[in-house]
């Protein structure tokens, strides 16, 4: 349903993506890994249609992407900062369906839904800032299960919680695409993170980017956070896909050209 | 509200009333020139029955809150769109920067020479004055909004124009609010410089004027100090209002205030 070809991005002089090819099937969890500032975000900008990237062919559902797609929603890494703190969580996940042409009664219900999901059935009262973090990014990601997205993308979606909300967070994430089918590009720095939710793992190369390789994790849908990590499979994927951000071969050639360089 | 705050600031009037009534007892000063602080008390205490000044009040009370009305329209307006229009702010900045620090009791002759009518002199010159801090405000708080939450809403496909009106404009309100606050004091004050100094039929500048030409100092004063506990009441009334609307803001900021 989400298939890039060969998508290239500069910011000025600096090359940042260096022809991305990727595709996402319906229904898949993809995580996207890379070492930071790889062009992570970038990609998933482009894939918005945040930002019109320099070359390459992004299409959604069959159609390209030129402006930002009308069934597509984001969870951001900073929460704090993506809810409009002057809302409650209610009207936080409501707004954006006016979109969708639902009235006042139709669009409270469904926020209202989408909390009960993600757990916080009671708390659609409450300010974002009267919230500890892990419930914030909780409604965020209500806000976007409630548009019902075709396609969602989650850009760096655990990076600012402690651990144990992490894990829960994770969770809830895999069990919200397996109950509703929903497609997720999820962007990570976290090697581990990226195995045990995906179906499958992208791994960029350093800028400019590139696809260093494609796994399929084949772990299945049900996970958990112990008895997962504890599989053969599971250790041994996350070695490779550790090896493949670390750089592999790429990082040797770097290395020798810096060695050079210097001579 | 501090009430140890609140409780340090009443003996601080009381302290100064004490003075000044001290002062007039001691015979220092001629009571013909400055009346004792309890003759004034006691004259802004008959004013609250003295259909004249009653009329006169509501006539400044009528200018002001028709003069910042039309200031709020005007400036936040401008402000958004200068706000928006980054080309346009470049533009018109050094323009602002030089009229801004014009003291605004400056324009007031020349509003006397442009306009025939009482009315529209006052509320041109309150606008003129009062515009500065919530066009100020509005773009400055324009510029602060946060721009992941802008990119939020348009990843939801929602266009520049909601984007404006559902994150930008909510996200600067609490400093276009404040901007209105200090809008709110200019505002009494040029009201009341315009009556002095273009005359007219009423206001409490009119009645000023008349009072002194009377000789009495102690109505004078009585209808200052009438003018005075307006503006401050306006400015806690407005505070209050932005406390209980922007608290999200407040809280976000640290702020107590």
């Amino acid at each position: 349903m989400l298939k890039i070809t060969d998508l290239v991005h500069s910011y000025g002089s600096h090359r940042v993506l260096g022809g991305v090819s990727l595709s996402v099937a319906e229904g898949e969890l993809v995580s996207v890994v890379g070492p930071s500032g790889c062009g992570k975000s970038t990609l998933l900008r482009s894939i918005a249609g945040l930002i019109r990237p320099s070359g390459g062919r992004i299409t959604l559902g069959g159609r390209p992407v030129e402006r930002t797609p009308d069934d597509l929603a984001i969870v951001f890494q900073d929460y704090s900062r993506s809810l409009f703190p002057w809302m409650s969580a209610a009207n936080n996940v409501a707004l954006p369906l006016r979109r969708k042409g639902m009235d006042r009664r139709q669009r409270r219900e469904a926020a209202m839904a989408a909390l009960d999901q993600v757990g916080l059935a009671d708390a659609g009262s409450k300010y974002p800032w009267e919230m500890s973090g892990g419930m914030q990014q909780r409604v965020s990601i209500a806000r976007a299960l409630a548009y019902r997205p075709s396609l969602l993308l989650m850009d760096e979606p655990f990076g600012s919680v402690d651990a144990q909300t992490r894990e829960d967070l994770e969770d809830l994430v895999l069990n919200v695409c397996a109950h509703h089918g929903i497609t997720i590009l999820l962007i990570t720095h976290d090697i581990d993170e990226s195995v045990y939710v995906g179906d499958r793992v992208v791994v960029l190369t350093r800028s400019p980017a590139v696809v260093a390789a494609d796994l399929v994790i084949g772990l299945g849908r049900t996970r958990d956070q112990i008895a997962t990590r504890q599989l053969d499979a599971f250790v041994r994927l996350r070695a490779e896909v550790g090896r493949l951000v670390r750089g592999g071969h790429t990082g040797h050639t770097t290395e020798s050209t810096s060695v050079l360089e210097k001579k | 509200m501090d009430y140890a705050r609140v409780l340090r600031g009443a003996a601080g009037v009381a302290g100064f009333l004490a003075v000044a009534e001290l002062v007039g007892l001691s015979g220092l000063v001629d009571d013909r020139f400055l009346p004792r602080m309890s003759t004034v008390l006691g004259a802004a205490t008959g004013l609250v029955a003295d259909p004249e000044f009653l009329a006169d009040a509501g006539a400044t009370l009528t200018v002001w809150a028709l003069g910042l009305l039309l200031t709020v329209a005007l400036a936040v307006s401008a402000g958004l769109l200068l706000g928006t229009l980054p080309r346009a702010e470049a533009a018109t900045r050094p323009l602002i920067e030089f009229l801004r620090p014009i003291p605004s009791v400056a324009v007031i002759p020349l509003a006397i020479l442009l306009f025939s009518d009482n009315l529209h002199l006052k509320l041109a010159v309150i606008v003129y004055a009062a515009s500065w801090p919530v066009l100020i405000n509005t773009i400055y708080g324009l510029k602060d909004v946060d721009p992941l939450a802008k990119e939020t809403l348009r990843s939801f496909g929602f266009g520049p124009v909601s984007v404006l009106a559902r994150v930008a404009l909510p996200s600067a309100a609490p400093f276009i609010a404040t901007g209105i606050r200090v809008a709110s004091g200019i505002a009494v004050i040029l009201a009341i410089s315009a009556e002095l100094m273009a005359g007219g039929s009423e206001g409490v500048g009119i009645y000023i004027t008349e009072a002194a030409s009377g000789g009495r100092v102690d109505l004078m004063l009585a209808a200052t100090l009438w003018a005075g506990l307006f503006g401050l009441v306006a400015d806690a009334v407005m505070v209050a209002a932005e406390r209980r609307l922007f608290r999200w803001h407040h809280v976000r900021t640290g702020g107590a205030r």
